[in-house]
């Protein structure tokens, strides 16, 4: 086997031309995996919350700072696009929508869905407080 | 010892030796969790901005609480199954895979347990 031939996932560019449905595809495991960061940084807030008003505004410190702002939206957007995403993957599931018309729209559709939804609710957090 | 034939011990379970039990509760917290996630965005999200007495009010309500806590056992226990196929996937060193599978448990654990006994204090105002 020759040693030149590119190997996965590193044939994407110059020898492979990614598709949406790939795209798509590793976006749901990589806002996967980074919903856990999301999540630490929830559990991270009850625990504070739990633990007395001076946790709490060490929590808050970092939480209003760049990074946790930037930690903010992003996990609103993984969150959005895993759960559109994800609901498609129930109906995959079930048998339902395999047809390549299908699969694309409901990928247009979930992406046109987490962006929406991703300012929809930034804007409702952000107007609440 | 067992009397059962090697065939029969590994019927219906596969290589991975727990049969569709993975891929059932992965899609079972998934069912759980569109509606919690919807509630979650939408109603507990503005809170995390909230002052101190604020948050501490509303997430000692008991639909809150419940609610909350549901939506991160759910999650923590998703999250473990979907973070237990990357690491079977792209870990190949046999001693590492059993290392990293073996400390997101305990992270799990952890974590699931923290919450439950923050959410349980908050909730009786203790």
């Amino acid at each position: 086997m020759s040693a030149q031939r590119p190997l996965s996932p590193f044939m994407i560019g110059p020898y492979y031309r990614p598709q949406l449905t790939s795209v798509l595809s590793i976006l749901h495991r990589i806002t996967g995996l980074f919903l856990c960061l999301g999540t630490i940084a929830l559990v991270a807030w009850i625990f504070a919350l739990a633990s007395g008003p001076d946790s709490y505004a060490t929590f808050a410190g970092l939480a209003h700072g760049v990074i946790g702002k930037l930690l903010l939206a992003s996990s609103v957007f993984a969150l959005c696009y895993h759960l559109g995403n994800g609901i498609r993957h129930l109906f995959w599931d079930a048998g339902r929508g395999f047809e390549l018309k299908s699969v694309y729209a409901s990928g247009y559709a979930v992406v046109v869905f987490a962006v929406v939804a991703t300012a929809g609710v930034l804007l409702l957090a952000g107007g609440a407080r | 010892m067992s009397l059962r034939t090697p065939l029969a011990h590994v019927r219906g379970l596969g290589s991975a030796k727990d049969g569709t039990s993975h891929w059932w509760m992965q899609r079972v917290t998934a069912v759980l969790l569109a509606p919690l996630s919807i509630w979650f965005l939408l109603c507990a999200l503005p809170l995390l901005g909230a002052n101190y007495a604020d948050a501490r009010v509303w997430l000692a309500q008991p639909l809150n609480s419940f609610l909350i806590l549901a939506l991160v056992l759910a999650v923590i226990y998703h999250a473990l199954l979907g973070v237990q196929v990357v690491v079977e996937d792209y870990i190949h060193t046999r001693w590492l895979e059993v290392v990293v599978l073996t400390s997101i448990r305990l992270i799990a654990f952890l974590a699931a347990l923290a919450t439950s006994l923050a959410v349980v204090r908050i909730a009786v105002g203790g």
